[in-house]
């Protein structure tokens, strides 16, 4: 207790880092994987090939992997072709190569969550039975109406489920962001753990703190069912 | 002639489902299509309104020429209505916004208008008190009635029914073929595959028979029914009726 008192406005500050990171991962990863999973159920071949490849990229990789590659590889690349320029040309060609934790971690989050929010969606657009477009279709409505009037809004709800899971899922995997720094529940436990040496404590503590979020999250998202749990 | 289907062919892969079908139904006549399963029947009906490409062969409805790529199918398709076997109503909306849906996105009407016009077919369909229903709430007969206001709806000139009464208790049978003999006798044209005799002798026109891709047999029902020519519509007949 005596190391757990003084830490927890740290902790819980680190707490509100995690959550909003998760949050705008899952709103900017939402917009994402929409257009991917759009991509993806194209019948335009090369799209669905950009998706695909997109889709895979990330869900077949570590996020860990990710973040080091976006965070460090990116400015690595940056600076060798900031270089060249240099020498070609005699001048800078970018005024800074660095990568800001704030913007590595947006990105990294983002782009891992959409490819999975993409396949979530592909999903629940492929499990409205055929029939449903049929008979939209057969009224006379093309095919991006039939979309956005029955096929969509029967999608959604049932995408409200795995998206819940992926957000509990992100909002554990942030933790990871702490290998660049970025001071989220982690990291801030990580340095605390590094000033005070209360490893138990404190790590028992951000683990709770995990847990109530996530506890708490998948409360809400079982509300939200039971409540849009009309018609089938 | 509303609909006139020349030389259609119909392939899944290398499976010949259609072959050389041709056929052709005048305003206001009640076609009943019946055969043994996988016989090609859905297919064709699906066919007419392009659910599926047809692999060669022309189909006319009303003087529009759908296998035209040119062709506007989503306007030919609100001149024909269709029915389902399992009814595909909406199931997040309810019952009024099941038949208001289509006026209102592809025909633009007025939310006075279209309601107006659905609470007219509810009556026609003997289902005025389920307008705020959802499709969840009905028994299948109801269901597939509403399916059907869903379809008249858009004022089609051409209805097709795809086995409408298949997948229902025999009990609530009757109360759909009700509605379709209601609407025979108001004078829509119809084209219903179906394994009701009963329904195709009393409203059909005439019943082509279907076997293995092809119109084996034609005719008045009398003529099918009671004095088939072709052997393997006598053998159908035996086994159903
Ligand atoms: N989308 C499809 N892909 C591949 N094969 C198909 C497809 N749709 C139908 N078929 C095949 O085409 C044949 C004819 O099917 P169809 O549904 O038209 O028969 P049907 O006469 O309506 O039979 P039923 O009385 O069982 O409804 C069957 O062999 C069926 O397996
Ligand atoms: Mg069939």
């Amino acid at each position: 207790m005596d190391y757990i008192i003084p830490a927890l406005p740290l902790l819980l500050e680190g707490a509100a880092v995690s959550l909003f990171i998760t949050i705008i991962g899952m709103i900017l990863g939402g917009i994402l994987g929409v257009f991917a999973g759009l991509a993806r159920l194209s019948q335009v071949k090369f799209i669905k090939l950009l998706g695909t490849i997109y889709v895979d990229f990330f869900r077949g990789t570590p996020l860990f992997v990710q973040i080091m590659l976006i965070y460090f590889g990116v400015p690595g690349l940056l600076n060798s072709l900031n270089q060249y320029w240099v020498t070609n040309y005699g001048e800078e060609l970018l005024a800074s190569t660095s990568m800001d934790p704030w913007v590595a971690a947006i990105l990294s989050i983002t782009l891992n969550s959409g490819a999975y929010i993409a396949e979530i969606f592909r999903g629940g657009v492929q499990s409205i039975e055929k029939g449903q477009m049929e008979a939209a279709r057969s009224l006379g409505m093309t095919h991006g109406q039939a979309m956005r009037y029955v096929i969509l809004p029967q999608a959604f709800k049932r995408v409200i489920p795995p998206m819940g899971n992926e957000f509990i899922m992100l909002l554990k995997e942030t933790s990871l962001l702490s290998v660049i720094g970025f001071e989220e529940l982690a990291r801030k436990t990580q340095l605390e753990v590094a000033r005070t040496f209360a490893s138990f404590e404190l790590w028992l503590t951000a683990a709770f703190i995990y847990l109530i979020m996530t506890f708490t999250f998948s409360r809400l998202v079982d509300m939200l069912e039971r409540r849009l749990d009309t018609g089938d | 002639m509303i609909i006139e289907v020349k030389n259609l062919y119909k392939n899944f892969g290398k499976l010949e489902v259609l072959k050389d079908t041709s056929c052709s139904v005048k305003e206001q006549e009640v076609v009943v299509v019946i055969g043994p399963s996988g016989s090609g029947k859905s297919t064709f009906l699906r066919c007419i309104n392009k659910l599926e490409e047809p692999t060669s062969g022309t189909i006319t409805i009303d003087g529009y020429d759908i296998t035209d790529p040119a062709t506007d199918i989503n306007y030919v398709r609100q001149e024909v209505g269709m029915v389902f076997q399992r009814f595909n109503l909406f199931p997040h909306k309810k019952v009024l916004e099941n038949i208001t849906l289509a006026p209102l996105k592809v025909r633009k009407s007025s939310s006075q208008e279209s309601d107006k016009k659905a609470l007219e077919l509810l009556e026609k369909v003997g289902l005025s008190d389920k307008a705020d229903a959802y499709p969840s709430q009905l028994s299948g007969g109801q269901q597939q009635r509403v399916a059907i206001a869903r379809a008249l709806a858009m004022e089609p000139k051409i209805m097709l029914f795809d086995e409408p009464t298949s997948a229902l208790d025999p009990e609530m049978v009757g109360e759909v073929l009700a509605v379709m003999k209601q609407l025979a006798k108001e004078g829509m044209t119809m084209v219903v595959v179906t394994h009701e005799m009963g329904f195709a002798r009393e409203v059909g026109d005439r019943v082509i028979f279907m076997d293995e891709g092809r119109l084996v047999e034609e005719g008045n029902p009398e003529q099918i029914f009671k004095n088939a020519q072709n052997e393997r519509t006598q053998a159908f007949l035996s086994k159903i009726l």
